[in-house]
């Protein structure tokens, strides 16, 4: 619990002027995601602490460092949550010791199985406070629900992996812990099951997550106590559902990207698709998360071949772990996209200091 | 067309512009003239207003495409218009520039229940999604009090929110794609048919953006189930702190209303007056809570807020009993503008957002505030994500109101700032707030924010003037200020 800031503006600053990228490391739980890039490494994990937190307001901010294990602990005392369950990687093999940090979570946009539903963190950030390329400490949205003022330079750090800056405080909405959460699954085939946990997700149940593996539709139902229990009788009466005792493990394992067909020696495609996607053509079977909407298949692939496929289906594929780091792991953009991603980020990182070459070989 | 990539403007009379618009323009969608130009000259807040240079619809994406090259070419400015209901001077006209209305693009080009999404263009209005999305028993989230008239492009625009945006989100929240038009009329798509994009997210920094970025002309929304049941709690207050208490309070319980929403007694005689719904017109505050969900779950909620309420105070509790009923309980709200229009000349809506633990306080200094000024002040609005809608009443035809009026608004926005809060939670800055944004951002901030805008709009030819004030103005409209600052500085990095 300490506050590094002044050294981190000094390590950016610095870096500007001697023309060195730098290579921002929270608790290095996701040094596999995007691309290899060399730099100064920039430790953010020790900037940390909680700094606000009212149940009553729904709103936290804390430090980037701050790990997300104990973001949950305190917000779990009030019966309140991270709505958008988001992999903690805690024990992980990296050597750090809490697991993954606000900060990362929200460079990397990570968010579990019930991000159709409840959000992604992308989704919860209010307000951010952020060292620039230019070694510049700006804040930017608030800590409050609603802020149309200026640009959403908070909400555009998500997923931009640090490229956009150097994120040293995060305010986050936060909400109550459902009563009661309860898992049910079903045999069924790949297409049939995309089409039923669509069919599922346009209910007005409080459904949470669903996800289709090994011939098997799991989904969740999560809210208050009363709705749980009916509409889970109904699912298990009208589809044939059973009560899931596993569940709640099953759920984990795929939030934390630690299920069989995850295995990590090999390489991991991520699709992120229209969720009424027709089964894909891939090598090797699918694990399809978020109804639909995030598809997963590990092994080698024809990266061509997978790229046509995400594109058909409205959306892109990503080498998401493992392979080659140092070719391009992203889906391709258009050239006009490419030059105003590359804009973007010159208007906050002039110099290309940070994390360059991350997302993209040119950004 | 020859582009212009000096930017040195080449000058072009009105009549020759509208000329060259007219070769691939239906010439009536090409306004020159004073009259019909008229209705363009402001947006939903009438006190600001300029006649634009010309005003152009055009129906197909090629001609938006060549308007703007044209205009880019030309260095014009250009203010694109949805359907004008803003209410920060974000459409009002640039007097060298062109309104871009987006009226003709009126068409919802599809329906994908399954995939629980509608496809649209940017001139369809808000409330024609939901209505259409209805036979599919989905509808679209965001539910300003505006809907039946302003449109997607312009939530878009203006991340705009409504009453059910406590429970279903802002418009950033309830979009997937959105198809844009650069300044140079250069197609782009932001977002997709998943749940996120590879590269920067582009749609979460245009969402908001006061069309300073760029055109919206296609928008992908996502549809949500219309839920099994909703129920309507209306409840009397003796003082605004007992139900600003009891907000807090609901919350802790663990339950997040669709709808959370707060009236003083001003707003409440107004409203009642007007529409007779049977509001408690005794009161001093009136709380709608809206819960939704399965039928079981919404029962059972009721029963926690209604005992939440009487526990802290509630003089008076009214449950919906069927949906016409909860229509009838919310007529009152919605149509709390309009009455309160009835019983001043003029009003001025106000649209700062504080910690929800502040709201008494706030509520309570603005009283004070407005007494010193002379004004009364009706308040009706967002309670649950504490997004206050002060309506300041006064009357433009008395000299030196609206200055009084203005004063008043300014002083509140900077309160809202000085207790942790934002000068702006869904209506935007425009022309209207300009002069508050060096109060809620330091000058580091300012100067990111027109970077950013130079790297969609290097000849800041988009939307002139809106959003971000110049540098150079921002220490003169702090030195206005009538909150002073703590001494010592709290935003750090920013100079003395
Ligand atoms: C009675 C009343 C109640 C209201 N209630 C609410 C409320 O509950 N919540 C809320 O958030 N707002 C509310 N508003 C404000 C207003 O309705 C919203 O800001 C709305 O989104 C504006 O939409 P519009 O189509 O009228 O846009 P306009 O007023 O025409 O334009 C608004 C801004 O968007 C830009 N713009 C418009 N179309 C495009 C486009 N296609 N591409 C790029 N930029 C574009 C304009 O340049 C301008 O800056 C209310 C207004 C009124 C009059």
């Amino acid at each position: 619990m300490s506050d590094i800031s002044g050294e981190l503006i000094d390590r950016v600053k610095f870096a500007q002027q001697h023309a060195q990228p730098l290579k921002i490391i929270g608790a290095n739980t996701k040094a596999f995601l995007g691309r290899d890039v060399s730099g100064q490494p920039v430790n953010v994990a020790a900037h940390s602490g909680i700094l606000e937190y009212q149940p009553v307001e729904l709103v936290l901010t804390a430090r980037a460092g701050t790990s997300l294990l104990e973001i949950q602990q305190t917000l779990a005392e009030q019966q309140q949550m991270l709505s958008f369950e988001p992999p903690l990687f805690s024990a992980s093999s990296s050597g750090s010791s809490g697991g993954a940090t606000l900060g990362g979570t929200l460079a990397a946009n990570l968010s579990g199985p019930c991000r159709p539903w409840s959000g992604s963190i992308r989704d919860m950030v209010l307000g951010v406070q952020l060292i620039n390329g230019r070694g510049e400490l700006l804040n930017f949205g608030g800590k409050v629900m609603k802020n149309v003022a200026g640009y959403d330079l908070a909400r555009t750090q998500a997923g931009a992996l640090g490229g956009l800056g150097l994120m040293t405080e995060i305010s986050l909405k936060v909400l109550p812990m459902p009563q009661l959460r309860l898992s049910l699954s079903l045999a069924i085939d790949e297409a049939a099951g995309i089409v039923l946990m669509n069919q599922l997700s346009a209910t007005a149940k409080p459904i949470d997550a669903a996800c289709w593996l090994d011939q098997r539709l799991h989904v969740r139902l999560s809210g208050s106590s009363a709705s749980v229990e009916q509409s889970a009788r109904a699912w298990q009466l009208d589809y044939g559902f059973a009560v899931d005792t596993a569940g709640q493990q099953f759920w984990r394992d795929l939030t934390e990207y630690q299920l069989p067909q995850m295995d990590s020696r090999q390489p991991l495609w991520r699709f992120s698709i229209n969720p009424t996607s027709a089964p894909l053509e891939v090598r090797g079977d699918c694990v399809i998360d978020w109804a639909g909407a995030q598809r997963w298949v590990s092994g080698e692939q024809e990266i061509e071949q997978l790229q046509q496929q995400a594109e058909k289906a409205g959306g892109s594929v990503a080498l998401w772990r493992g392979g080659d780091r140092s070719a391009e792991v992203n889906q391709p953009l258009p050239q006009a996209m490419q030059q105003l991603q590359q804009r973007l980020k010159h208007s906050l990182d002039p110099d290309n200091i940070l994390n360059p070459g991350r997302l993209y070989s040119w950004l | 067309m020859g582009r212009n990539p000096l930017a040195i403007p080449v000058k072009i009379s009105q009549s020759e512009l509208a000329a060259l618009f007219g070769e691939f323009i239906d010439p009536q969608y090409v306004i020159a003239d004073r009259e019909t130009q008229k209705p363009y000259e402001c947006d939903g807040l009438s006190m600001y207003c300029e006649m634009p240079l010309l005003v152009v619809l055009p129906e197909t994406l090629l001609q938006l495409q060549r308007v703007l090259r044209i205009c880019h070419s030309y260095s014009i400015p250009v203010v694109a218009r949805g359907a004008g209901t803003g209410l920060c001077a974000g459409a009002m006209p640039n007097a060298e520039g062109v309104v871009l209305s987006l009226a003709k693009f009126d068409r919802i080009l599809e329906i994908d229940p399954l995939a629980r999404t509608a496809k649209v263009q940017p001139g369809v209005t808000n409330l024609a999604i939901s209505e259409a999305a209805a036979k599919f028993s989905l509808y679209y989230g965001p539910d300003p009090s505006s809907q039946i008239a302003c449109t997607i492009g312009g939530n878009v625009a203006e991340n705009s929110g409504g009453v059910h945006c406590l429970k279903y989100g802002l418009t950033v929240h309830n979009i997937l794609r959105v198809t844009m038009l650069t300044v140079e009329g250069e197609l782009l798509t932001l977002g997709s048919q998943g749940l996120d994009s590879p590269g920067l997210d582009l749609m979460a920094l245009f969402t908001g953006s006061e069309g300073l970025l760029g055109i919206v002309t296609e928008v992908l929304v996502k549809l949500l189930p219309v839920p099994e049941k909703a129920q309507l709690i209306v409840a009397g207050f003796d003082s605004v702190s007992a139900a600003a208490n009891a907000v807090g309070e609901v919350i802790l319980q663990g339950i997040i209303p669709a709808g959370f929403e707060m009236m003083d007694t001003h707003a409440i005689v107004a409203a009642e007056a007007f529409v007779k719904v049977g509001y408690p017109v005794d009161a001093k505050a009136l709380l709608l809570c809206e819960l939704d969900g399965t039928a079981d779950e919404v029962e059972q909620s009721v029963q926690k807020v209604a005992s939440v309420f009487k526990r802290l105070g509630a003089t008076s509790i009214r449950i919906s009993e069927n949906e016409q009923e909860r229509a009838q309980l919310w007529r009152g709200r919605k149509s709390a503008f309009p009455a309160v229009g009835r019983i001043s000349p003029d009003y001025y809506c106000m649209d700062g957002t504080i910690p929800r633990g502040q709201l008494a306080n706030v509520l309570t200094k603005m009283q004070q505030r407005a007494d010193q000024l002379q004004l009364r002040v009706a308040n009706v609005f967002h309670a649950g994500d504490g997004n206050l809608h002060p309506l300041i009443l006064f009357d433009d035809s008395v000299p030196g109101e609206f200055a009084k009026a203005e004063q008043l608004g300014a002083w509140i926005l900077e309160y809202c700032v000085a207790v942790g809060g934002s000068i702006t939670g869904e209506h935007g800055v425009g022309v209207e707030k300009i002069r508050q944004m060096p109060i809620q951002f330091s000058d580091l901030e300012i100067q990111q924010f027109h970077r950013v805008k130079s790297a969609f709009d290097p000849l800041g030819t988009l939307n002139p003037g809106k959003g971000i004030p110049l540098l150079k103005n921002c220490q003169e409209y702090r030195a206005l200020r009538q909150i002073q600052p703590p001494k010592q500085q709290t935003v750090a990095g920013e100079k003395p």
